[in-house]
């Protein structure tokens, strides 16, 4: 308090003291002040200089001014300078003296030790004891952390979860006591032991088990992959050769045959060279069929065709010829052979001796890649494919016999090439056509050559389907060659079109999309048709002249409600013409008449009367048939329920009338039924995150009643399993495949009895540093 | 000629014998049923209704004890053996399929403050209030034998819990300090404190065995880490929390049962928030344990009922209550998760189904499948309001349910009070909490 007052005292003196001086002149008064301070450190600098006369630097004396606790026979003293005492500041004094060696040696080794640090309080150790166990437990828990999720969205969790799986042990094992004590049992075990035969595993034999051991898992691996593809293969070139097989015609075979025969015959020549003991054999299965030809009754004119053709024969010339052709085949596959070209010149045999007379090494090669594999094929000879499809069928060269010379080797194969492929082609082309149009008797489309057809049953199906501009057709018909490209492409944009209806205008609010559908149906009778690709661009300008148009309903859409709102009497007025427009006032003559012209050419409230009009047509019900055909009459295909039971059966129960019904300016919906609201759900429920997948949910039927048995018991299964009786243990880390720690918890308390470990203090002191 | 002819396998429609059904063909083409929502409607209200019809979840009462029931463990090996403390210092050991009182003990002086069993069945220990912790043997002295303990431990000061390890020869008690003891010495191996008030109750953690959770007077959880030999973490709450019980299945969930009439369930590795609260009892909840299964647990309350939780749903699904039935003091969930045992204070220990609807026994096959089929859509159909409001209607007594009412009015009373607050003042001035943050006051590393 003294003290306060003092200081109080003095301050009041020195601001009386500054007010007196202020009138006077306060410039000069602050310039002494400075002149002052200036010359005390003038005074300063000259005594400095004076003692750095001296040479050397004189030691300064410290003054005490107070008196100190610390009095140092070096005059060193922290006191009053508020620093710490630095150890420099020892040294320095010493190292002029050489006496002192000792105490600086000292001080040197105090100086490299550091300065152990204050220990900290027993509660802050603990707690950070405590924070790094609580670190390191949460870490051994957070393992489970995947495991409970799993628990959580499992589907099923059955208990007692660890399924103990009663040990059955090999009856080998629990046998292994037995011996074999009859001399019958001896015997046996002799025997097996002697062949290695496995006495108490049954299922392998060291020898299998070995050669098990041999193959790795890789090796397996790559054998099985060898396998499943070569099993692949077969499987297509069976399938291929099936379908080869089903190919009815007779030229397509004979041309095959013909090929596979001059590829046996070379290969024959080439084993006589290489191989001729092979080759022998191959010529002894000639013979062999030879034989079986002359053995049997075939080709013998004794079938009952022959001699349907024999009663032929004496009118018909073809008859004679087939009869004759028939006989000549006979000759030449009881012919002895001599040469190997002389095969090829059997015609229309029957399979099984075509078979036989053809070598398996043909099947085998045929097999290969370098047969008639249609992908090969047209990859490398695309261009000649191209010629042959234009060319008409009729008019193919009739693959004429050849005799095989090596210098004609090549043609001929290339032009058996050729018409295989054209044989192909044409299936496909016929096929295609056919589905194309179902009702057209196939009779008559096999008279015509191809491609005059295909351009015919195009007009057709264009007639059928569009009935519009010639343009197109006249295009279709003059592009015969991307005919087929056209035709497939040409359904896919009359299917589109519905789905997709283009407007240069984007739709935005609710209104235009309601007016999207009423716009629908009116293009549609301007624009008959959705055209072509090719015109979409001649039927987009035809749709311009529409847009200015929208544009202005866009608008009055977006002022109806205002309007409305407003304006509800000029409504009643306009709806009904005649009434009261003579009693209104010119004010509000003038209001409407600038409405009018605000909105000049909308319509609103034909628009208003048409919403409505929809609204009521929407909701009045509609007519159901509830008609089951073969109730109480005959019933089937092309039988239709007589009209006198459909008009028992068409119902359309009345609803309520509409609350709206004598209220012209309004619209209530009556969507939402009362009645059944009471029993739907208000709120999407929380899993949920949209309507519609409750309402999916809700629509999936789970009773076996609509489903199948299985499905039913997998829609049902209950999330948790609980066996009865049956103890459930905690979860337990071997359960879910975890090591579980293996040192017990109690061994730790009892060799560490809160010890602080190497590790443990240096966490501490991570922690105490951070 | 060829003459086709219709023939059929008998395999296909006639049954082996008669106990089979007739095989009824489908056609399941969704076309031919059009009512299929319609009907599976009905079917779902008509379960919900015999849900509540056949909902009789009482099954037993065992009678015998001369006072309250304080505390009650189960038999680790065997279904059929529960072991209840009661207040007089007798314990019983009861068999529940006959349900009689096979062996009684008088075990301490005052209460019997708790009881446990070992891991393997064989013995079982008591603490009471006479400061000493007895182990028992579970069979029943021979002819001639007196009841004797195998093991008396004379301590310091009252023990008011006890819980014994799930794998090894040790046990917990609590008090003063939770003291781990090992089975052989007569000294704690190691006793942990975290401050001075007294420990209420303590519990190992059944899947991660080294930790321990316990709860003192002081309004905090504790948790214990054995292997380190120090606590963990605590967290205070607004009031007493008066047990825990560590999830069986997820090893770092546990719930405490609080006086604020709610139970929390906390995630121990972040115990500022926890995971869900509880509430549906009107009084304090005394107990709390959970469902083998981890997916729910019961508590115990002083409002004289039990209420079954599931673990990841703040509101009970069951209620469960008698007339006779006082302050239920203890609660257990039997260990193949098909019942729930309940001491109270009236001296009875009560069996009931933990599926009040379920029907006991053997079931068929067919009546499996019904059973699953109606579960589904019962679960199907949940939201729907008329099949809400029958399976969540209740009865309740008339006090309970006159103090949720009450207790509603407060409720919204305070939470108008909250948000008119909120609205007066300056915007952020006034923090919202949470409910779950509401009642953590602190935690302390």
């Amino acid at each position: 308090m003294n003290v306060n007052r003092v200081a109080e005292s003095l301050l009041a003196l020195s601001q009386q003291e500054e007010l007196v001086d202020l009138p006077k002149n306060c410039p000069l008064s602050e310039n002494e002040d400075e002149g002052d301070s200036d010359r005390e450190r003038k005074h300063q600098k000259l005594l400095e200089a004076i003692s750095s006369l001296d040479g050397k630097n004189r030691r300064k004396l410290a003054e005490r001014s107070e008196a100190s606790l610390k009095v140092s026979e070096f005059n060193v003293s922290s006191e009053g300078s508020g620093e710490k005492l630095v150890l420099a500041d020892l040294l320095e004094p010493v190292k002029t003296t050489s006496s002192l060696a000792t105490v600086k040696k000292q001080l040197n080794r105090v100086k490299s030790k550091k300065v152990v640090e204050l220990p900290l309080n027993k509660e802050k150790i603990e707690q950070i004891h405590r924070e790094v166990a609580f670190g390191k437990t949460s870490q051994v828990l957070s393992k489970w952390d995947p495991i409970v999720l799993k628990n959580q969205q499992a589907e099923q969790l059955a208990f007692p979860l660890g399924k103990e799986q009663p040990a059955i042990a090999p009856i080998e094992h629990a046998l292994s006591g037995w011996k074999a004590r009859t001399p019958l049992e001896q015997e046996i075990f002799n025997l097996l032991h002697k062949n290695k035969q496995p006495v108490t595993d049954p299922l392998l034999t060291p020898m299998e088990k070995a050669s098990l051991r041999a193959m790795s898992l890789e090796e397996a691996k790559m054998h099985r992959a060898e396998l499943q593809r070569a099993r692949a293969l077969q499987s297509y070139y069976e399938a291929k050769a099936r379908r080869e097989k089903k190919i009815k015609s007779k030229k397509y075979h004979k041309v095959v045959k013909k090929g596979k025969a001059r590829k046996a015959s070379k290969e024959l020549e080439q084993l006589q060279k290489v191989n001729p003991t092979v080759a022998l054999e191959e010529l002894e299965k000639f013979e062999n069929a030879r034989m079986m030809e002359r053995m049997s009754l075939k080709h013998q004119n004794s079938g009952k065709w022959a001699k349907s053709k024999a009663i032929m024969a004496k009118y018909d010339l073809e008859a004679r010829q087939a009869m004759q052709e028939q006989l000549a085949k006979n000759k030449e596959l009881t012919q002895k052979l001599q040469v190997a070209s002389e095969i090829e010149e059997e015609e229309g045999g029957t399979e099984e001796v075509e078979e036989l007379l053809v070598p398996h090494v043909v099947n085998e090669v045929q097999m290969n890649v370098d047969g008639p594999n249609p992908w090969m094929l047209r990859s490398c000879t695309s261009d000649t494919r191209e010629a042959a499809t234009q060319e008409d069928p009729e008019q193919l060269p009739e693959p004429a016999t050849h005799e095989v010379s090596e210098s004609e080797g090549e043609r001929p194969v290339a032009e058996e090439e050729i018409s295989l492929r054209d044989f192909e082609e044409r299936r496909s082309l016929r096929k295609r056509s056919e589905l194309n149009q179902d009702a057209e008797p196939a009779g008559i489309q096999e008279t015509k050559d191809s491609s005059s057809q295909e351009v015919l049953s195009e007009l057709r199906a264009l007639s059928q389907k569009l009935k519009e501009n010639h343009q197109s057709r006249k295009q279709k018909a003059s592009s015969e060659g991307t005919v087929p490209q056209v035709q497939r492409e040409e359904p896919a944009p009359e299917e589109e079109v519905p789905l997709l209806l283009q407007r240069p205008e984007r739709v935005q609010t609710l209104e235009e999309l309601e007016e999207l559908g009423k716009e629908d149906c009116f293009q549609n009778k301007e624009l008959p048709r959705p055209v072509l690709e090719g015109q979409q661009s001649e039927r987009t300008p035809n749709n311009r002249p529409d847009a200015p148009k929208e544009k202005k309903e866009k608008e009055q859409l977006i002022d109806v409600q205002n309007f409305l709102t407003t304006q509800s009497p000029s409504v009643r007025s306009l709806a009904v013409p005649t009434t009261i427009e003579e009693l209104e006032d010119e004010e509000e003559r003038d209001q409407r008449q600038m409405i009018k012209e605000a909105f000049a050419g909308d319509d609103v409230i034909r628009n208003f009367l048409k919403e409505k009009r929809e609204a009521v047509e929407a909701s009045t019900p509609k007519d159901v048939d509830l008609t089951l055909p073969g109730w109480g009459e005959w019933g089937g295909v092309g039988l239709k329920p007589s009209t006198k039971k459909r008009r028992q059966f068409l119902k359309a129960p009345e609803g309520p009338p509409r609350k709206d019904k004598n209220l012209p300016n309004v619209i209530i919906s009556e969507k939402r039924n009362i009645h059944a609201a009471a029993h739907q759900v208000q709120v999407l429920p929380y899993p949920f995150t949209h309507h519609r997948q409750f309402e999916r949910t809700i629509q999936t039927p789970v009773g076996s009643t609509w489903n199948t048995q299985r499905a039913f018991q997998k829609l049902t299964t209950p999330k948790v399993i609980t066996k009865p009786g049956h103890i459930i243990k905690p979860i337990k880390a071997e359960d879910v495949g975890y090591r579980s720690s293996s040192r017990s918890d109690l061994s730790v308390i009892q060799w560490n009895p809160k010890q602080i470990t190497t590790r443990h203090s240096k966490e501490l002191k991570k922690n105490s540093v951070g | 000629m060829k003459v086709k002819m219709l023939s059929r396998n008998p395999d296909n429609y006639v049954r082996e014998t008669k106990l089979d059904l007739q095989r009824v063909p489908r056609n399941y083409d969704p076309t031919l049923h059009p009512f299929e929502v319609p009907r599976e409607y009905v079917r779902a209200l008509n379960a919900t209704k015999l849900e509540r019809v056949f909902a009789k979840p009482f099954l037993a009462s065992l009678d015998g004890h001369r006072d309250g029931v304080n505390c009650l463990a189960k038999h680790p090996k065997n279904l059929a053996t529960i072991l209840s403390g009661a207040c007089d210092g007798e314990v019983r050991i009861w068999n529940l399929t006959q349900r009689n009182c096979i062996r009684t003990i008088q075990a301490h002086e005052g209460f019997v403050r708790g009881i446990c069993t070992r891991f393997c069945g064989t013995s079982f220990f008591t603490v009471g209030d006479d400061k000493t912790v007895k182990q028992w043997k579970m069979d029943g002295p021979g002819y001639g034998e007196e009841e004797e303990p195998l093991h008396t431990i004379l301590g310091k000061t009252v023990y008011t819990g006890i819980d014994h390890h799930w794998k090894e020869a040790v046990f917990a008690t609590c008090g003063q300090q939770v003291d781990i003891w090992d089975e052989q010495r007569t000294n704690p191996i190691c006793s942990m404190t975290w401050g001075f008030d007294s420990i209420s109750s303590v519990k190992f953690n059944p899947v991660e065995t080294f930790l321990l959770g316990s709860c003192a007077s002081d309004r905090n959880i504790v948790l214990y880490d054995m292997r380190q030999a120090t606590p963990l973490k605590k967290v205070i709450l607004d009031m007493r929390t008066n047990t825990i019980c560590w999830n069986p299945m997820e090893a770092f969930i546990f719930t405490a049962a609080n006086e604020d009439y709610n139970l929390y369930t906390f995630d121990m590795r972040a115990l500022d928030t926890p995971v869900m609260v509880h509430m549906d009892h009107v009084s304090a909840v005394l107990d709390v344990d959970y469902s083998p299964t981890g997916k729910e647990f019961v508590s115990a309350s002083f409002d004289k009922s039990i209420r079954i939780f599931p673990v990841d749903k703040s509101r009970s699904r069951e209620v469960y209550h008698t007339k006779r039935m006082q302050h239920v003091i203890c609660v257990k969930w039997t260990s193949d998760s098909k019942y729930i045992m309940c001491g109270s204070d009236e001296m009875n220990i009560r069996l009931w189904k933990a599926n009040a609807s379920e029907k006991l026994g053997v079931l068929t096959s067919r009546e499996k499948a019904a059973k699953d089929y109606n579960q589904k859509l019962k679960e199907k159909f949940q939201h729907y309001p008329h099949i809400k409001r029958i399976a969540r209607h209740r009865h309740l007594p008339k006090s309970i349910y006159s103090q949720i009412q009450e207790q509603r009015i407060m409720k919204e009373a305070r939470r108008r009070k909250e948000v008119n607050r909120i609205k007066h003042s300056k915007p952020g001035s006034v923090p919202i909490v949470s409910e779950k943050k509401k009642h953590i006051v602190a935690v302390v590393k």
